[in-house]
């Protein structure tokens, strides 16, 4: 989408509401909806990549080192990576209140 | 000009599909629609038409498989009866809103409860509001024709519309008719090979079906609307254009005895033969009857029915459906807001008639008429009902 959802008319919607530029969906930044954000503590991690695997968001990536790194615009706080994380290097910590 | 074939109705609705050159169907068997899924799978099997015939486990599994295969570009058809649309129904409203030109031919019959098998339209008013071009057809001609005309109004890129085409059950699709089928080089000539508009391809990554957030879902709703108002000027055309194929012409409001009369029934699908006839008997011994038929639902011709109703002073509105604890039946409902605004509006009768297969007869449509000529428009009546 080259312009917010809510500048949109009616009628310059594609028939059916169709996208037709892929991968649009990166510009939807869900991070906002988050409470909880991971924090990494990386003498602790291995570089397994099991956070990687199980983000549910694709919010990981891992850097050049070999680390992966959540994207925080896509982390929506499931917390999902510290659960699974088997040497325990990722905490949750509460967002600031607004 | 194809060959004039005595045939059960569902045969012929089954021939008309094959001669569409359809590339999937998925239904599940369910009566009184059977036969006409039951004849395309024999042509499948046999080779006589070369598609993709699914045997679904479930109707909400014809239409999706419908929904993906018309998505991948494949012309696609599927078929069934009211339970059936009932377990379908949540898929049918997302076919319009994908804006896919998928055919459906609903073989009318009441939904439980009381377990039925036989016809009413209290199945197609149950989604009423799904935003599909619905149409309704009145005898077996009417039925192998629309098949053709729906893919030509539903596959043109200014519509892009699913098109619901209602055919009352066993009082059609059991009946054996007189038919006059199409020679394939008509058939090909009036109906364009599938150019879909958008097609699900690696090559191409698009999205379908994606999530509105309320900041979208309005103009949605408005994008799909306009779309189906936009579509009977497409839909005038298309019976033109089959008028100029077969020599038959089709009309959203088809009258009969009209021009003069002061009692108007106004009919849809089958019953509309049988009024004919009363009207014939009406006219007989000099009353002023006569009859408008509805073909086109969605979108209503509102402009087309406010100009047939003439100056007649009653309408006797025929409903194949109950709103329980409502103002009466769902086309009578439509035909009074149609109404409300003109000054001198004809007094309305509302017969809700022929509910799960009671006959309605030529005496019917006759006793109705003298209690039209005797009373005050009341809100609507359960016709026959006993006690």
């Amino acid at each position: 989408m080259h312009k917010a959802d809510s500048e949109y008319m009616w009628y310059e919607l594609e028939p059916g509401c169709v996208i037709i530029e892929p991968g649009s969906s990166r510009k939807y930044h869900t991070g906002d909806w988050r409470a909880f954000f991971p924090v990494l503590k990386k003498e602790r991690c291995i570089r397994c990549g099991i956070c990687w695997i199980f983000c549910p968001d694709i919010a990981y990536q891992k850097d050049e080192k070999g680390y992966y790194i959540v994207d925080l615009r896509y982390c929506k706080g499931c917390g999902i990576c510290v659960r699974e994380c088997p040497v325990g290097a990722i905490r949750m910590e509460k967002e600031k209140e607004i | 000009m194809g060959k004039h074939l005595g045939m059960e109705v569902s045969f012929a609705a089954a021939e008309a599909v094959k001669l569409s050159n359809v590339d999937v169907v998925a239904a599940y068997p369910i009566t009184p629609q059977t036969h006409i899924v039951e004849r395309l799978s024999e042509y499948v099997a046999s080779g006589e038409l070369d598609a993709e015939f699914v045997p679904v486990e479930s109707e909400h599994s014809a239409l999706s498989l419908c929904v993906g295969s018309e998505a991948a570009g494949a012309r696609s058809f599927t078929c069934t009866s009211s339970q059936g649309l009932a377990l379908m129904s949540e898929i049918v409203y997302i076919v319009p809103a994908l804006r896919l030109p998928i055919v459906m031919i609903l073989v009318n019959r009441s939904l439980s409860g009381p377990l039925s098998i036989w016809n009413d339209h209290s199945d197609v008013m149950s989604i009423r509001d799904c935003g599909w071009i619905q149409l309704f057809v009145e005898n077996g001609q009417e039925v192998f024709d629309h098949v053709m005309i729906a893919y030509k109004i539903a596959e043109n890129h200014n519509v892009l519309l699913p098109v619901m085409i209602n055919m009352d059950g066993f009082i059609l699709s059991h009946m054996f008719e007189p038919v006059e089928l199409m020679e394939q080089s008509d058939v090909d000539y009036y109906l364009s090979p599938y150019q879909p508009r958008f097609v699900l391809h690696p090559d191409e990554p698009l999205t379908m079906g994606a999530y509105a957030m309320p900041t979208l879902f309005t103009e949605a709703k408005k994008a799909h609307e306009e779309a189906l108002l936009a579509s009977y000027t497409h839909i005038m055309r298309a019976w033109e254009a089959w008028g100029a194929v077969s020599g038959r012409s089709y009309h959203p409001v088809e009258t009969f005895c009209s021009e003069d009369a002061e009692t108007l029934f106004i009919t849809m699908g089958s019953l509309s033969e049988t009024a004919g006839e009363a009207v014939r008997v009406l006219r007989g011994q000099g009353k002023k009857a006569g009859i408008l038929k509805l073909r086109l639902w969605r979108p209503f011709p509102f402009n087309d029915f406010l100009r047939s109703i003439g100056n007649a002073q009653r309408l006797i509105v025929l409903d194949r459906a109950l709103s329980p604890g409502g103002p009466g039946g769902p086309v009578a409902g439509e035909i009074r807001s149609a109404l409300y605004h003109l000054e001198n509006r004809p007094q309305i009768f509302n017969f809700i008639a022929g509910l799960g297969g009671r006959e309605v007869t030529v005496g019917s449509f006759l006793e109705m008429f003298v209690s039209s000529l005797s009373g005050k428009a009341f809100g609507y009546r359960i016709f026959g009902a006993r006690g």
